[in-house]
Order: structure tokens, then C-alpha cells, then sequence
């Protein structure tokens, strides 16, 4: 099996994280098991800045996903926060955001640091705010039911899949009559 | 100013009530990190946005009450003396970061202390909210319900995937830190608790002294919180912590039986020198105070010692810090000075209770 991060070298470490109560099998090289944040290191390599200069060295590490592009590295256009004005390079010495634009700037490349920091973890799993959060607590109940509408499918539980279905379609009006609202 | 007048004024009201296990867990906190959507964080944030946020605050919730907290006070840090603040980080109501950085700092604090909002600190909000004893479930409820109030005022930095978003990446998502404050004499007297902080750590959690330096947990007074914010949910972090703070609880409660049905002589003799040292001293250092007082607080709880009460320790480890000394002796004092200041403040403090 190959590394499903890198997919160059084979697979030597197999577990299973749980996400948002899913859970979520994993096949990385112990390169990548280290760089991408599987593997959280024990506390003294638990700092920030240790987390962040381990980042910063990788990054002159050719991360393609294809194998053919590894020959070809260039290093990448300059990351800048457009609200701010911080640089992932600034942010990576830092170790501090300058906004919340930030995040969306840095994307994706952020998923590592976030893994490392929060024990293999890069998606929220808790609390929505009541007033901003508008329809994604509508929207985080449809996906749900909707995996569960899958599994039902697959199991040829299909009295139980029919239920589900209209939960979902209730739920899809009451997002959409939400929305209504939010117009006045 | 009377002493008894002073202890009433520098203890937070909440700090003298006696909560669930509160033989074991002095006190119970939960911390949000929230962020203005539109601003820059504080790092990177102009003057004029900084003294719009404390504005806004000082507008919108100065002398406002919600639920139990009334009465918010917003106290600004550039209007305060170096002692003032010093004493309001070692009532744990702001963090060293807000004085550090102190010229668009400010604290929005109820009548009774319970809650304090630190502004301008590393995030644009730090809710902090105190319970006494072992009561994460409540604190956790009441912080939430009052994120929801000042939530309907302000929109805050939250992106679907990553949740709340902050300055710094070891908070982001719920933002949530829980802790817990524990005195845990008897697993530092049999060295268990040397064993038991790697696993904890192993856990997720982080252990740390919240008096002295390093490693050092002057008074065995320890903390205990979370230390991942993203990827679970506020409830799950709290009963994660929960159940290990109720294991810490039940070792800690074995071991002082341990020690009580092997050694109950040499342990009251430990705790009767100790209350000797409190009561008598002319000179007393930090260190040797907290580690009697340490010891005249498990006096306590064992029965050994009867007419003080058990909030001593927490009461006297606050006061015998530098700035509350110098606050007390109304003047800046040396350490010298503050070593024979702190010896005659704990005598004064115990002679308190034995002319009730
Ligand atoms: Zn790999
Ligand atoms: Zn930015």
C-alpha cells in the first residue's frame, strides 16, 4: 500500500482517527506520519515554535502529489495575508495569526501545523455561534443524516433509509425557510 | 485598614465559598478565545481599532449585569498603577500578557469576580469563568450562555471548518481552555505524582504548578487543562478532563489515608510544625510559606486541625504574593522587606481565627 500523503513511499503506519465521530483509517510513510502531524511528538517537542521551524524546513521539500512533478520543483509564490499583511513566512516565525483572513490566505498549508498542535485534528468540531453561525447547524445535521442515509443504503436497510430521507428533505426546507427570514 | 477588612476586599467573593470536592479541587475555570471578524488581532491591529474595541466594550457592557453577574466594571490597564495591576493578576483576573502589553488592555469584571473578560490580550476576548470547587459542567454552561450574550453584539471571527478563529494555532477552534485548580499534597509526599503526569499528559492534558517557576508547584497546588482546542467538541474536552481530575481526586484521597493509617504520627507532627513555623515566624520567603500552609491546609482536611477555615490556603497564597504585600503596606518593598512583611500578615491572619 502507498502513503496516501506523499504516494511515492509505502505505507508503514496504519490507524484509524476519529473525526467528528467518523472514524477515518490512515496510511502514511513515517516521513509523513511526522511532517503532516500524525504522529504528535511527545511534550518537549511540543512548542510552537519547534512545530512551526520543523514546518518551515519542509517546506523546501519538494510536497508534490504526483511523481511526476518532483524533478521540476519551484518554490512557490509568496503566501501574504491580503487583510493583514503577514506572510506564511512571518507566520511560520511568529507562530501567531495577524487576522482571521489569515486563515483562509494560509489554507490548506496550515493542515499540518493544526494536526501536530491538536493530536491529528484540522476540522472544528464544537461549538457553532448562535447568531453568526446562521444555516450550519442545519447544514452540519443534513451531512450527518446523510452518511447515515449511506450506511442504511449500503446495509439494505431501506425502511430505516426512508425515514432518514425525509428527515433530511424536513431539515433541507427548514434551511431554505431560514433563509427567508435572514432577508427581512 | 483593618486586615480583615483588606482580606475581604482582596479575596473574590466566589473564592470563600466552598464548592463540590473542594477538600481536593480548589477551583474549577473555563476560558473562551473570541476574535473580532473584521479587525486585525491584536498583534497586528492599529492603535485607533484597539481603543474602538475598548470603547464599544466600555458602551455596550460597562455597568450591564447578566444572570448572577452583575454590575461589569471595564477597567482599563493605562489607567492603572504598576501595584494595582500587579494585584489584579494575582486575584487570576487578567493574564501577565494584558499588563506586558497594557496600553489598549482592559478587563471587563463583575461585582463579584467571578467573571472577567480580559480585552486586547493576545485574542480581542478572553471570557474567563471561575467556579470554586470541582464544577466544570456549570462553569462550562454559564461561559457558554454568556459567550451567546456578547455574541449578540459582536460577529465573530468563526469559519465553518476551523471554528473560532485566533491569534495564536494552539487555541483555535473552540477556544476553549477548562482547567481545573487541585491541591495535591499527599501524591507529591509519595512521589506518585512524578509517575502519574507523563500519563496525564499522554492524554492530552497539560499539568502545570500555578505558583513558582518551572516544574515547581509551590503550596502542591496544581493545574490541570486541555490542551487540544480543534476537533472536539467543548463537552467532550470537559468530560475528558472530568474523568481524569475525579481519578487524580480518588488517588489523592487514597494516598492521604495511605499516609494517615501508616505514618499518622509523623504526618501530624509535620502539620503541627508547620502551623508552629505560620504562627510564629518573624521572616518567612514564598517557598517555605506555601509548603506550610500546604501542610496546615491538609491538617485541615484531615481533621487534625480544626478551628481554621479551609480557605486558607487559597486565601494566603494570594495575599503573600508581591503585590498584594505591597498593596497591604501601602509602598513598593524589597524582598527582604516582603519576606518579614509575609511572615507578620500570616500571623496577624491566624490570630484572626483564634479570637473568634
Ligand atoms: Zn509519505
Ligand atoms: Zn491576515
Amino acid at each position: 500500500m502507498e502513503c496516501q500523503e506523499c504516494h511515492q513511499r509505502p505505507a508503514t503506519l496504519h490507524f484509524t482517527q476519529v473525526i467528528n465521530g467518523h472514524k477515518k483509517e490512515v496510511h502514511v510513510c513515517e516521513k509523513c506520519a511526522y511532517e503532516q502531524g500524525y504522529m504528535s511528538q511527545n511534550s518537549e517537542s511540543f512548542s510552537l515554535p519547534n512545530l512551526l521551524s520543523g514546518l518551515f524546513n519542509f517546506d523546501s521539500y519538494p510536497m508534490s502529489q504526483s511523481k511526476n512533478q518532483t524533478s521540476s520543483y519551484e518554490a512557490p509564490p509568496k503566501l501574504q495575508c491580503e487583510k493583514c499583511g503577514l506572510t506564511y513566512d512571518e507566520f511560520t516565525k511568529i507562530g501567531k495569526f495577524g487576522c482571521a483572513k489569515c486563515y483562509k490566505t494560509f489554507g490548506e498549508k496550515l493542515n499540518p501545523i493544526f494536526r501536530r498542535v491538536h493530536s491529528g485534528n484540522s476540522v472544528h468540531d464544537g461549538k457553532v455561534p448562535k447568531r453568526m453561525g446562521g444555516d450550519i447547524h442545519v447544514r452540519k445535521q443534513i451531512e450527518e443524516q446523510r452518511q447515515k442515509l449511506n450506511h442504511l443504503i449500503r446495509s439494505e436497510e431501506f425502511e430505516e433509509a426512508a425515514k432518514v430521507r425525509d428527515q433530511i428533505r424536513m431539515l433541507e426546507k427548514q434551511m431554505n425557510s431560514e433563509q427567508g427570514d435572514g432577508d427581512q | 485598614m483593618s486586615l480583615q477588612q483588606f482580606i475581604n476586599e482582596a479575596i473574590s467573593p466566589w473564592m470563600q465559598e466552598n464548592g463540590p470536592d473542594s477538600d481536593i479541587v480548589l477551583s474549577s475555570r473555563i476560558r473562551l478565545a473570541r476574535n473580532f471578524e473584521q479587525v486585525p488581532f491584536p498583534i497586528l491591529a492599529n492603535q485607533e481599532d484597539l481603543d474602538h474595541i475598548l470603547d464599544f466594550f466600555q458602551q455596550e457592557y460597562g455597568q450591564q449585569s447578566f444572570g448572577n453577574y452583575h454590575q461589569f466594571e471595564l477597567v482599563r490597564m493605562n489607567e492603572l498603577q504598576s501595584i494595582q495591576k500587579r494585584v489584579l493578576v494575582e486575584k487570576h483576573l487578567i493574564s501577565p500578557h494584558l499588563v506586558e502589553h497594557s496600553n489598549h488592555g482592559a478587563a471587563l469584571i463583575s461585582k463579584n469576580e467571578q467573571v472577567s473578560v480580559m480585552v486586547n490580550e493576545e485574542d480581542h476576548i478572553r471570557i474567563q469563568l471561575y467556579f470554586p470547587g470541582f464544577q466544570l459542567e456549570k462553569a462550562l454552561k454559564q461561559a457558554s450562555e454568556f459567550d451567546d450574550w456578547l455574541e449578540e453584539k459582536i460577529n465573530y471571527a468563526f469559519d465553518e471548518d476551523r471554528g473560532y478563529l485566533t491569534s495564536c494555532p494552539t487555541n483555535v477552534g473552540t477556544g476553549m481552555r477548562a482547567s481545573v485548580m487541585m491541591h495535591l499534597p499527599a501524591l507529591v509526599m509519595t512521589q506518585q505524582i512524578n509517575r502519574m503526569i507523563p500519563a496525564i499528559n499522554q492524554l492530552g492534558l497539560v499539568v502545570r504548578g500555578i505558583y513558582g517557576e518551572g516544574s515547581e508547584a509551590l503550596g502542591n497546588i496544581f493545574q490541570i487543562s486541555n490542551q487540544i482546542t480543534l476537533g472536539k467538541s467543548e463537552t467532550d474536552i470537559v468530560e475528558d478532563l472530568k474523568s481524569v481530575v475525579q481519578q487524580l481526586i480518588e488517588q489523592e484521597r487514597n494516598a492521604r489515608k495511605r499516609i494517615m493509617d501508616q505514618s499518622g504520627v509523623q504526618l501530624e507532627d509535620k502539620i503541627f510544625r508547620s502551623y508552629g513555623i505560620l504562627s510564629n515566624s518573624r521572616i518567612i520567603e514564598s517557598k517555605e510559606a506555601s509548603k506550610c500552609l500546604s501542610d496546615v491546609r491538609l491538617g485541615i482536611d484531615l481533621g487534625y486541625i480544626q478551628h481554621i477555615p479551609k480557605t486558607i490556603l487559597n486565601e494566603l497564597m494570594i495575599l503573600t504574593q508581591p503585590g498584594f504585600l505591597q498593596q497591604y503596606a501601602q509602598k513598593n518593598l524589597s524582598p527582604e522587606e516582603r519576606d518579614v512583611r509575609r511572615a507578620s500578615l500570616i500571623r496577624e491572619r491566624l490570630k484572626l481565627e483564634n479570637n473568634l
